[in-house]
């Protein structure tokens, strides 16, 4: 497969996978038990959702290792098998993607706030997502998909992390944005203008947001992203925000909605265009309609 | 400025050892501890808390505040114990069972901590049992109810419906919240109230504990 920049370049524009939780949630994952805990135990479960996404029309597949990171997986007691947790969610989707698809590493926040905010020294947290890329990189990602993030200083030390461990792989990282009276920010601050320069500064190849919001408001991210960077962006918007229906909870966005705003989104120039919570291989073949 | 608000100004620059000298020379000048609470760190995080919620400030300006507050708060605690003043309240605050965000439910903890509450934080993943244990130990009358998943959501029904089956719901209040909690869904399953933030929270944990019994 052409290698992702170089396809990027071309102005091609990627459809990304949908959310991962909700169907491992729906073949048996427990509610309480890590979802990285599947990577070792039923690995079948993983080919079969990056099946499904694969022929909903997705290029990049994620791995299920979005709390890979030796930090998030103590809470576990799994810090021991971080190299096989993050090992085997690469191999699975490889097993699927492998030249139809790139197989996009998944890196989350630590789950803990840095000093002098929280308990947690950099230098461990940037060690330890060394230690998690090191793993997917040695598995055989195609790139590193730094998410979620709303620290800019542990994002960038995630960047930091696949620049030092994988230097050949392509970085994304994408953070997740609150609309307030004053723009969009994180919870800890970070505006789009100081994110997209402490990513740009760390090497981040490809910079965006996922997560915490639906696709209307993520179409005014992307705007703000576009004025401020000419590097590739990547938007992941959730289905919408979730919804109380009869006692269960529900993401409003449709397909077809989450398509009529990708519309948007590739006029804002968007390279990448996929799913965060909520969103489904439903989804990511509307995508993929409206990318063409 | 009077020190009072010397206190509360340093409290929102998140000057913890200032704070605290400035605490302890309020009370060397012979003022009472619930007017410095009141006055000082309760003012002073009220600020901190409104300019959270119209992101003039974000989290992190919050938990050094925070930090400041306790600082302070260390100083008074055993004063107000022992002159007898009473608490605005007992609230009992945790992460549902499978749930292991606790960000949001910290800072309802300070936020209500910040309002002169005494808050009794069980952690994350907790399971319903323990909440409803613990506000009768500690004697709470509301219960606070953290949920960053919706699929662990479904939990704070549990802990409702534990409180209803103890017999406890004239007594002990629950309140829910989290990123992907609505009035609605607080509504479906029977919670007292919900905080859409920590700031609405703590007004809401205020009306609980109004309500008469």
């Amino acid at each position: 497969m052409t290698d992702l920049l170089t396809r990027l370049a071309t102005g091609r524009v990627l459809v990304g996978d949908g959310a991962w939780g909700t169907l491992l949630l729906a073949r048996g994952l427990r509610q309480g038990e890590p979802p990285e805990g599947v990577n070792l135990t039923r690995p079948e479960v993983l080919e079969d959702i990056a099946t499904q996404y694969l022929k909903a029309g997705a290029d990049l597949i994620t791995t299920n290792t979005f709390g890979g990171s030796p930090a998030r997986l103590r809470q576990f007691g799994l810090d021991g098998q971080t190299e096989a947790i993050n090992s085997a969610a690469v191999v699975a989707v490889r097993r699927v993607a492998q030249g139809h698809a790139y197989t996009s590493a998944s890196v989350g926040p630590s789950g803990h706030l840095l000093k002098p905010y929280g308990d947690a020294d950099p230098a461990d947290i940037g060690t330890g997502f060394e230690r998690q890329i090191r793993a997917l990189a040695e598995a055989g990602a195609d790139l590193l998909c730094i998410e979620t993030m709303t620290d800019l200083a542990e994002a960038v030390l995630a960047v930091r992390a696949a620049r030092t461990v994988a230097p050949s792989l392509p970085v994304m990282a994408t953070m997740t944005f609150e609309s307030t009276r004053r723009g969009f920010f994180t919870v800890m601050g970070a505006s789009i203008e100081l994110a997209v320069r402490g990513l740009s500064d760390a090497g981040a190849d490809i910079l965006g947001s996922n997560c915490g919001n639906g696709s209307e408001a993520m179409v005014a991210i992307a705007r703000e992203f576009r004025a401020r960077t000419a590097r590739p962006i990547a938007i992941q918007p959730n289905a919408g925000l979730p919804q109380p229906l009869a006692g269960v909870l529900v993401y409003p966005e449709t397909p077809e909605f989450m398509a009529e705003q990708a519309r948007e989104l590739l006029a804002a120039g968007v390279a990448i265009i996929g799913g965060c919570c909520g969103t489904t291989p439903a989804h990511t073949r509307a995508l993929r309609e409206v990318v063409g | 400025m009077s020190l009072l608000s010397d206190i509360a100004v340093s409290l929102q620059r998140g000057e913890d050892e200032q704070v605290a000298l400035l605490v302890r020379q309020a009370l060397d000048e012979g003022q009472e501890a619930a007017v410095i609470l009141h006055d000082g760190l309760i003012a002073g995080m009220g600020v901190v808390g409104e300019q959270f919620r119209e992101r003039e400030i974000f989290l992190p300006d919050v938990l050094l505040a925070a930090r400041a507050m306790y600082a302070g708060l260390a100083l008074l605690k055993p004063l107000l114990a022992k002159e007898g003043v009473p608490t605005a309240g007992t609230v009992v605050i945790g992460s549902v069972r499978g749930d292991l965000h606790d960000i949001g439910k910290n800072l309802v903890g300070i936020m209500l901590a910040g309002a002169g509450f005494d808050v009794v934080d069980l952690g994350n993943d907790v399971a319903p049992e323990r909440f409803v244990d613990a506000a009768c130990d500690h004697g709470a009358s509301v219960i606070g109810l953290s949920a960053l998943l919706t699929t662990t959501m479904p939990v704070m029904k549990d802990v409702v419906e534990l409180v209803k089956a103890r017999g406890l719901q004239d007594r002990v209040k629950v309140i829910v919240g989290g990123a992907p909690v609505s009035d609605a869904w607080a509504r479906q399953i029977g919670a007292d109230a919900y905080g859409y933030d920590a700031a609405s929270a703590v007004e809401r944990v205020r009306a609980l504990v109004r309500t008469p019994a």
